[in-house]
């Protein structure tokens, strides 16, 4: 099922949670929402759903207008961020509730219910807790429950709210590549929101960044990682050090000195020059580089972070060198970024 | 390692019971006070009311419970608990709803009027009833047109009770339904569930144990009401006479037999209402802890 979500805006008590969002999932598509918390991900989702209704704007499912559809009537399967599983019933129960509460016709006999319960915890392999009941799971199980619980309706759109945000790291990871394995299975339209990068890279078909109730880039993990399109996607995807710097003939200066990156296509005046810390060369003395001098430098896992003070108004930049190279025990290092991205200064 | 332990928390004991207890006399002393408080106050007068009701054996005893006006009384009661605790349980499961899963204008002053009949002095609820039915009312003579009585009749006996017990229920679900929020409705009707439905099979078995406690405790109320309902009763025997009214005219007529036996019934309730409470609270407090642990 393709899902559309054309220009929409939700306000809750006259406060924008939402500005003007347009967004195009594909069918079988598995798309992340990404964003700091505020940046409206959770609203996008619950507008989505149908747990919220749009202030103005319109979500399609295939070509029909859903917007004004109940949450029944969406077919959609959400999982909750605190599984939100019913404690009073079973593992059984709890994945059959969604066929259970069919109007008469279309509900499927207690026996076909209790198989179809079965079939779905094989499929999330819980097989043989279907007597349990949610207190006696622990976090990743109880978040494999609620996505079988989701996916016990044969939803159009499977949507996860933060699905792994309340376990540990560890079994994130292993769910992860879990929940990746079950959306090629099941070939489900699904959409998921996280905070975790990592997540929404490893995942996610396309990644959507958000901001301040705006989509900012939308996205595969490569594209969004190496050519950002704003400067916050730029510092909220991956480690990124800026300096600020001047645009004059086609060139970047800093400090009356060009540096050796020449932007043809750019306008003069001040703008923001951007790179990934480990994305550098390094250099012997230069004639267009940046150069400074070693304030602090610190190991961190398999490379070390290098933290450089230079020009006239004592600025600071950080990079990314490997632990045994000799540049990391100088006290001067020149480097140039060898991928960046220059943008202007925002009024 | 484990010897280091065990003298650790040895240790812990011995210094807990020199820094955080009060010395041996203090401790006897507190507990005797607390223990003879409730001799006192609470058991004696239960002991002493069984004890004048069976003063001259369980044959008058029985007699006394056997009298066609005390009968009536007893009926009565039944009466008014048995129409003021469901009202009040629809109305409290729909105010703790409206309040605990929507926001909404006024929600703070709604909060307020539950807990008003808790401070109000119950005379004065039946004073209200007085003056809105009363024969110098507008409402009165106008109903009594059509012949509906509301004062010194049984409508108003139940209006009375209605308005002394409403909080109970209520004031037991507000918190419970907050805490546990929406998200499970939420799920409920995600999954294909109409209103009804998630209601029935989510919300419900969420709170039923605070709810059966909430009843409990509105049902000791309505049986055991006296302030409001003598106001608007009229006291009329075999008619208007519930059980705590009918204690209070038995032992102005100097029938203490009778007044402890009818007294007795009462004590028993709350004696049963007692047990129920605290098995209630054992199940209560598991429930609360399930839906904390998820």
């Amino acid at each position: 099922m393709d899902v559309r979500v054309a220009n929409v805006r939700k306000e809750f008590d006259r406060f924008p949670a939402l500005h003007d969002v347009s967004l195009d999932i594909r069918s079988g598509e598995l798309i992340a929402l990404l964003g700091p918390s505020g940046s409206g991900k959770t609203t996008l989702l619950r507008l989505i759903a149908g747990l919220e209704t749009p202030t103005r704007g319109a979500i399609y499912f295939g070509d029909e207008d859903a917007s004004h559809r109940t949450i029944q009537e969406r077919n959609v399967g959400f999982v909750f961020q605190h599984y939100a599983l019913f404690r009073h019933m079973t593992v059984a129960d709890n994945i059959g509730f969604g066929l259970k509460v069919r109007p008469g016709a279309t509900r499927p006999p207690k026996v076909e219910i209790r198989k179809r319960a079965r079939e779905l915890l094989d499929l999330v392999q819980l097989s043989g807790l279907e007597d349990r009941y949610p207190a006696q799971l622990s976090g990743g199980q109880r978040q494999r429950v609620a996505l079988a619980r989701a996916m016990a309706i044969e939803p159009k759109v499977l949507l996860l709210d933060e699905p792994f945000g309340a376990l540990d790291a560890q079994v994130r990871r292993e769910l992860r590549r879990w929940l990746r394995d079950i959306h090629d299975a099941t070939g489900h339209t699904t959409v998921f929101v996280t905070h975790d990068q990592e997540e929404a890279l490893e995942l996610a078909d396309r990644v959507v960044v958000m901001s301040q109730g705006r989509i900012e880039q939308v996205g595969t993990a490569d594209e969004v990682y190496d050519t950002p399109n704003s400067p916050f996607v730029y510092g909220f995807i991956g480690d990124s050090s800026s300096v600020p710097v001047k645009i004059e003939a086609g060139q970047v200066w800093i400090d009356e000195r060009p540096i050796g990156l020449s932007v043809p296509a750019a306008s003069n005046g001040d703008a923001t020059l951007y790179f990934r810390p480990h994305d550098v060369e390094l250099l012997d003395g230069c004639s267009g580089c940046i150069a400074g001098t070693v304030v602090a430098s610190r190991r961190v896992a398999g490379t070390r972070r290098v933290e450089l003070e230079f020009g006239g108004h004592q600025q600071r930049v950080e990079i990314e060198l490997p632990v045994e190279h000799p540049a990391a025990q100088k006290s001067r290092v020149a480097f140039r970024p060898r991928r960046w991205k220059i943008f202007p200064q925002e009024a | 390692m484990a010897d280091f332990v065990s003298t650790a928390s040895l240790h812990a004991e011995k210094n807990r019971a020199t820094a955080t207890t009060e010395s041996r006399a203090t401790r006897w002393v507190l507990l005797a006070l607390a223990f003879g408080f409730i001799a006192l106050f609470l058991l004696l007068p239960l002991i002493l009311v069984f004890a004048e009701a069976l003063k001259r054996g369980v044959g008058p005893y029985l007699e006394a419970l056997g009298d066609s006006d005390t009968l009536s009384a007893i009926r009565l009661t039944l009466l008014v608990a048995a129409i003021s605790v469901p009202l009040n349980l629809i109305f409290g499961i729909a105010a703790a709803w409206a309040i605990a899963k929507f926001e909404f204008k006024g929600k703070a002053f709604l909060i307020t009027l539950i807990d008003l009949p808790f401070s109000v002095s119950p005379v004065i609820s039946g004073l209200v009833y007085v003056l809105l039915f009363g024969s110098s009312s507008l409402l009165g003579p106008w109903l009594k047109s059509y012949g509906i009585e509301i004062l010194f009749a049984v409508p108003g006996i139940v209006l009375a009770t209605v308005f002394v017990t409403f909080p109970f229920v209520a004031r037991e679900l507000i918190p419970l339904m907050q805490e546990q929020g929406t998200g499970d409705e939420e799920a409920a009707l995600s999954l294909g569930a109409n209103g009804w439905q998630a209601f029935w099979y989510v919300t419900l078995p969420n709170i039923k144990w605070g709810l059966l406690y909430g009843v409990l405790l509105c049902n000791a109320r309505a049986m055991g009401e006296f302030g409001a309902v003598s106001v608007v009763s009229g006291h009329i025997r075999g008619l208007t006479n519930t059980m705590p009214l009918h204690v209070e005219i038995l032992y102005n007529e100097y029938n203490a037999v009778a007044a402890f036996a009818v007294a007795s019934l009462l004590a028993g309730l709350a004696l049963v209402t007692l047990v129920l409470k605290t098995i209630l609270e054992i199940h209560y407090g598991h429930a609360i802890a399930g839906s904390r642990g998820h």
